[in-house]
């Protein structure tokens, strides 16, 4: 960790255009290939490109994963679970944002 | 240090079964779940959920808590009685929960100190080894997406010492909050993570962002919505209004025979970016209140000469 780092440390912003490769998604999340494999039957993850080291991975991966690493570490949920409660809970994210846009000011 | 009572957290008897206190820990651990529930408190709450769980669901601990006595007020000035753990063998067996530095002072003063996690993923046995990334949340508010902004994070870190103990460390940094940023995005601090084990590198530090709830907008996306309050005639004969927006007051064109929820777009001024969001102005027609002779009789003059019936579609007369 080089000193000038230390104040004010360079950021970069994961955006849409952001892509993970497998290695670095298995090293942000501390989880190995197999389980990203096992994501991804699930349909948690859908990586583009060829299987393995050709794999490209959106940023919304990191965040899918760590989902189902909390989940699973702490409720016990499989990742067949995990899938499920991704998909419900991206649904309702949907359904609050539109919500707020309805409803404005007075839901709060 | 404060007496915690587990038994108040977890809402049930001193005298619950261990069945009882396992079934009531998975319900509310799925309530209070940080990446579950929308209570703004959710992970504080998880936290001190799983702090009383990892006591009452060992019988050995919590025996142990249970000899510390029911006077204790939770919250109250708390002094660790002498001797208090004679008889139990659980000091110094460590302890499995999320992490070092994650349970109370309390709990550690009563249970210990963390001690190293055999590793995580692929163990500690090589001696070169890069540092984990670390994930926090940081809040901003809306202005900071449009002017950029900088961010002072504390953040509380467990590093391992050279003996294999897990000790934390408080480091503040001070993290450049791009323009443009959106809810929900992520920022990378390369090498601001945990710490590489022989001379290997650092690991990543991820920021999560989320925007505090703003008095006058709501934000969605990239795009901001803004609820503007309007008098019946301005709604209805159209006005030219002065209105607030992140980047600066602009002029408003109301459009003649606008009703209550119109929405209008102003094209760009929402969150900036390569592809800025849009501000969509939402009009709330506020109506004047009847308190005078005057207002009443307008009232009473838009009834008699408007024959109005808002509720044509419903089916009464």
């Amino acid at each position: 960790m080089g000193q000038k780092d230390q104040s004010k440390p360079p950021v970069e912003v994961i955006d849409e255009q952001t892509t993970f490769t497998l290695a670095e998604l298995c090293r942000s999340c501390t989880v190995e290939a197999e389980f990203i494999e096992a994501m991804i039957e699930q349909g948690i993850l859908e990586p583009s490109g060829r299987r393995g080291r050709h794999w490209c991975f959106p940023a919304s991966s990191l965040r899918r994963t760590r989902v189902t690493l909390h989940l699973q570490r702490d409720l016990g949920v499989n990742i067949a679970g995990a899938a499920l409660a991704l998909d419900l809970l991206e649904r309702i994210e949907e359904l609050d944002a539109r919500l707020r846009t309805m409803m404005g000011g007075r839901m709060r | 240090m404060e007496y915690k009572d587990y038994y108040e957290i977890m809402g049930v008897a001193r005298d619950a079964t261990q069945d009882k206190i396992k079934r009531v820990y998975r319900k509310l651990a799925r309530k209070y779940h940080p990446d579950v529930s929308k209570e703004s408190d959710a992970e504080d709450r998880f936290k001190e959920l799983g702090e009383a769980y990892e006591v009452l669901k060992d019988t050995e601990k919590r025996a142990a808590y249970d000899q510390l006595g029911a006077n204790w007020k939770a919250g109250q000035e708390f002094h660790q009685p002498p001797d208090w753990d004679a008889g139990f063998e659980f000091r110094g067996g460590g302890y499995t929960a999320g992490g070092a530095g994650a349970h109370s002072d309390f709990f550690e003063d009563l249970f210990g100190r963390g001690y190293a996690h055999p590793g995580g993923a692929g163990g500690r046995q090589t001696f070169h080894m890069r540092g984990e990334d670390h994930h926090a949340r940081v809040l901003i508010d809306l202005e900071d997406s449009f002017t950029g902004a900088t961010r002072s994070i504390s953040l509380r870190v467990p590093e391992l010492t050279d003996d294999g103990h897990v000790s934390t460390r408080d480091r503040t940094l001070n993290v450049r909050i791009p323009k443009g940023i959106r809810p929900g995005q992520q920022i990378r601090l390369a090498g601001q993570g945990g710490t590489g084990l022989g001379g290997a590198e650092s690991g990543d530090l991820y920021l999560e962002v989320e925007f505090r709830d703003h008095p006058l907008y709501r934000v969605d996306g990239a795009n901001v919505y803004l609820d503007l309050p309007v008098a019946p005639w301005e709604a209805a004969l159209g006005a030219s209004i002065k209105v607030p927006t992140p980047s600066g007051d602009v002029d408003l064109k109301i459009p003649a025979n606008s009703n209550q929820g119109r929405k209008l777009r102003l094209k760009g001024r929402g969150l900036p970016g390569k592809e800025p969001g849009d501000l969509y102005v939402v009009l709330q027609v506020a109506l004047p209140p009847a308190d005078s002779d005057d207002a009443r009789s307008l009232y009473q003059q838009m009834e008699d000469q408007l024959g109005f019936n808002p509720r044509t579609t419903m089916g009464v007369s």
